[in-house]
This record gives structure tokens, sequence and C-alpha cells, in this order.
């Protein structure tokens, strides 16, 4: 009895999804998720989880044809650590396929390549008209023996429009002290990792077997970017810098772990060649506003900088971790969002003792091809709740953005592998 | 009434339980297993080397951090061989799988400690975030220390 007027309406609705499911073929309307996924958003975007892929996902494309590029930090059980993605229906896909046999975080892609890197190489495979990758498993080498050495080993990745790839090589080194991290560990004049790491190298997008010889340490003192994009208003490239951190830990007598919790600034720099943001030895304050001595070069919490150091052109809160960038150029989001930038905060751990945050995507509003007025949070909870994200123990860690070819935005998870997608529910 | 009594009588017990909890209370006597020779007051002192000097990447519930720092709670490092995990301590550690995942943090040498402070912390975290075993002395850290080669 109590199934009786379901039932009743069961035909009806039935004859409805099957129309509304013929509709999608031609119009492929996106369905948020009930529940938007979990994520909390501004007024009128929806989102849903695309996909689980149930790997670490780092970063991501979307070709225009629709077909979504997953690098995973490590090849899943079958191997493969680049997932491809093919739309099924209302906006959710399903991983179609898998190749590369090496773990890393860079992907990108033009309309006629795939690029994707591992912790040392950089890898390009040719796209057909369709978006889809001709030969798998022969992949052309364009950039090799780049420096891992575990710590900041992610080798990200993206193009600019006149055939150059820009490549961050990570600083192997907190603060390029004697003794890495070592309580009162002084820092090594003429910092010798910055040779080969700790800044951003430029090669030639279609050159094989390039390695430091053949490119161009394009800019410097640069501790670790893991979020890069190149902004097409303006040519030039924008990087996120993950800052320092440990300044209570390896200076107790000059700094209190309050202090080291929100010192120094993840700072977006916006670059030109040659230029040095000054890693090791300075770091951002965003309380002063201020380029501060590093304690390791005889800095003190008080001392700034000298030298002619980059200017941030954008800070934000210490150690939230950025690790994508992304300029949005779509015209699905609202006039405010075009040209301004997206930037995926995998949050933080070196906060404590003090509660941990990031685990979110901020908006960066942009003007005239520069950072104009506050930054905001766009999609939030990701870690499930405020509780999970002041533990350090999130339910999801935001990795990677793309843009769709709708102008969705996608986010990765790196935690669980989700793939999200936001979309603006137009009126 | 009766079911009453046993509500009351778990919930007693239940927070008896918690208070305990939140005091590794100094009577160590009652139990005759592997914590035999863990004192409170050990587990004091090794508390406070470890918010001082370790807290930072293993964070304050041992968990660690994916991918950088490994967690403390059921490894074999932590539990397992003493002379290993006071070597840990002595050298630091760097590009070691623990239970087969990768982590990429540098862990730096802690070797300024005393024999007593190494002992403490490492007792605090074989007794710690769910971990059960034996405490570790300070003699044992001194004959570590005495044939460590770095």
């Amino acid at each position: 009895m109590k199934n009786a007027l379901p039932r009743f309406l069961l035909l009806p609705a039935a004859v409805v999804g099957s129309l509304s499911l013929f509709a999608l073929k031609t119009e492929t309307a996106v369905v948020p998720d009930a529940d938007n996924a979990g994520l909390k958003l501004p007024a009128g975007f929806g989102a849903l989880k695309v996909a689980e892929t149930g790997g670490r996902a780092r970063h991501i494309t979307v070709t225009p044809q629709g077909t979504i590029y997953v690098k995973l930090n490590r090849p899943n059980t079958a191997g493969k650590g680049i997932l491809v993605l093919r739309e099924t229906s209302a906006g959710k896909a399903e991983v179609v396929s898998g190749f590369g046999n090496y773990g890393g975080t860079g992907i990108f892609s033009t309309h006629e390549y795939l690029y994707a890197s591992s912790d040392q190489e950089v890898f390009r495979y040719k796209l057909n008209g369709k978006g889809e990758v001709v030969s798998p498993e022969q992949p052309e080498k364009i950039i090799t023996g780049l420096v891992n050495r575990k710590q900041h080993e992610s080798k990200s990745i993206t193009l600019d429009k006149a055939g150059n790839i820009y490549v961050n090589v990570g600083a192997y080194s907190n603060s390029c002290q004697v003794k890495d991290r070592q309580k009162g560990s002084l820092g090594i004049q003429n910092c010798p990792v910055l040779d080969s790491a700790g800044g951003i190298w430029q090669f030639k997008a279609d050159k094989l077997n390039q390695t430091y010889g053949n490119g161009i340490r394009y800019a410097t003192g640069l501790r670790n970017v893991v979020g890069l994009d190149w902004n097409a208003q303006t040519n030039q490239l924008f990087v996120m810098q993950h800052g320092r951190d440990q300044l209570y830990d390896n200076f107790p007598n000059l700094y209190t772990s309050k202090q080291s919790a929100e010192l120094p600034a993840e700072c977006m720099y916006a670059l030109k060649q040659g230029d040095n943001a000054g890693w090791p030895y300075i770091y951002y304050d965003n309380q002063q506003h201020k380029k501060m001595m590093a304690p390791e070069y005889g800095g003190d919490g008080k001392k700034e900088a000298t030298g002619n150091y980059l200017e941030p052109a954008a800070a934000y809160p210490a150690h939230t971790a950025p690790d994508a960038l992304l300029f949005y150029t779509g015209t699905m989001f609202p006039e405010k969002y075009r040209n301004g930038a997206f930037i995926a905060f995998h949050g933080s751990w070196n906060r404590a003792p003090e509660p941990q945050k990031g685990y979110y995507v901020v908006f960066q509003p942009f003007k005239n091809g520069k950072p104009s007025g506050d930054w905001e949070v766009f999609a939030d909870n990701f870690a499930g709740s405020e509780a999970n994200a002041a533990a350090g123990r999130p339910e999801h860690k935001p990795c990677g953005l793309a843009q769709g070819p709708d102008g969705s935005l996608y986010v990765t998870d790196d935690r669980k592998g989700t793939i999200y997608r936001i979309v603006y529910a137009k009126k | 009434m009766k079911a009453l009594l046993i509500v009351v009588g778990f919930l007693a017990w239940g927070s008896s339980q918690a208070v305990a909890q939140k005091k590794p209370a100094p009577k160590p006597a009652a139990k005759p297993s592997a914590t035999a020779a863990v004192s409170g007051a050990m587990l004091t002192a090794g508390k406070a080397v470890y918010v001082q000097n370790c807290l930072t990447c293993h964070q304050a519930d041992g968990g660690g951090v994916d991918g950088l720092n490994p967690p403390l709670t059921k490894t074999n490092y932590v539990l397992g061989d003493k002379a290993r995990l006071i070597k840990v301590v002595l050298n630091g550690l760097q590009g070691e799988d623990i239970e087969g995942e990768p982590y990429n943090n540098v862990m730096p040498s802690f070797d300024i400690l005393t024999d007593q402070q190494i002992a403490d912390v490492l007792t605090y975290v074989r007794n710690s975030f769910g971990n059960k075993a034996s405490a570790i002395k300070a003699p044992e850290v001194k004959a570590t220390r005495a044939t460590n080669k770095k």
C-alpha cells in the first residue's frame, strides 16, 4: 500500500526520464550532484563528482573534444600513470584506458600534443583530431635528466604560445641549510641547489632529449612551484611558490611556533626571463608586507632582505600549498571570473600545532593582467568538515585544475582520486 | 531499573576511561604487560620532547603527512627493532619507503638530544597513538650511539 503512489508515478517518470536522456544526447546537459559533491560554492554554481579514479590524481588537462587526461603520482595497480576519461552522461565520465608506466605530476595539452612529466623527465604524445593519443606506448622524450632528490620532486609543466615549455625544478631542500631542516644549521653561501633546481627552466616543446645544457634557467630563487600557468592576456608566466617552513623548529630563539605557522606567505609571482624570487636568502612576510632576510642567512625575523629580488604579485596564507594555477578564459562563468586566476590549495601540514588550513580552491580577480582586489575562497570543504581541516586529516586534497571546452572547471584530488567538475547554472 | 543501573555503570566506566586517557596516570603497577616498564614520568617527559622536536612533521596524532612524513602508528619501524628506531633519531631518515609507501620529506638528525631524551620520546611514541610496546631506556640509546656509524 505504501508503494502505491510511487508505482503509479513510475510510468510517466520513465517516459520523462527517457525523453530527457534523449535530449542529453544533443544538449549534453551537466547535472550537478544534489549535494554539489560536498563542496561549498558561490551562489549559482554547482558541482559534481565526475569520476573516482582511486589513484593519486595530480594534474589534469581536458582536450577541446572533452577527453580528460589525469596524471597519477604513481602508476595504478594496472601500471598506468596517465588515465584517460571520457564523458558518459550528465557530465560524469569514466576511465576508459591508461598508459605511461611512470608516476609524476605534470600534464598539459595543446590541440596537437599531450605533454606529461615524471619526476625527472617530460614526454609528449601526438594527439589526433579527436583528442586521442595516437601511440600511447611510444612517447617522445623531450626533456631528461632533471634533478629528483625526493623532496619537492614534482615537475609541473606549462607551455607558452611560442613553442616553449616551462618546467619547475623544485629545490631539494627547505632553506639550503648545511644540514637540511636541522635546528640551528645555517645556510650555504651561494646556495648550490640553485644550479640545477629552485627555479623554472625553459625548453623547446618540440626537441628531443633536452637537458639542462639545452634549456634556459628562466627564473631562479623559487623554492618549489607546483602550480604554474601561462597568462595569454599578458603573454607572461605566472607561478605559485610553496614557501619555506619550520622557522620555529629551526630557529626557536627567533620565532614562536605561532609565527612559524603564519610565516611566510605562499606567493604568486609574475615572471620575466632572468627574474630571481630570492629563495633561500629571503622569505615574504605578508603581515608586514615585506621581503625578509632568512634566518639561515643572518635574518632574525626583523631584518628586511637586501638585494634585488622579485616582488610577489600576490600573497596567500602560509603553508597552504598552492598546487595548481589556472587562468580562466571560458565564458560559462560570470564576467568577473574571466582572465582571473583559480588556485588549488592542497592544504597545510606545517602549521602544527596551530590548526591546519587550505584544502580549497581560491579565486584571485585580475584586471589588466595583474591581481586586482582580494582573493576569495571559491570552492571549499574538500576536507569534509572544518574539524578534518583543522586536524590536517582532510577527506580530499585539491591538486590539479583544468578548464573544459564548455568552460567547466575541473579539480583533481590526490588523496582519494576524485575528479570534480564545477559548473555555473545559468538561469 | 536493572537496565538503568547497567547504563549508569557503563557511563561511569566510560568516563573513568576518558579520564584515564587524558592523564597518562603515573601508576603503572597494575599491568604486567609489554608496557610494564613504561612509567608515567617517562611518558610525560617524552611528550615534551615530542612536542618540541617531532610534532610539526609527525603531527599531534602521530599520523604523519601523506607522501611527506611517515606515520608513527602501527609501523614496524616504531614497534620493532629498538636499535633501528634509535638510529633513525640519531641519523635522521630520507628516501626510505615505510610499509611500502614513499615519504619525500627529510628527517634531520636529532643526535643533539640526550640519551635520556631519546629514550623518553621513543618510549612515548611506542606507547601513544594506539601503539603499545616496551620502553626504551637511556643505556640502550647510549649503547646504540656508541656503535652508530653515520
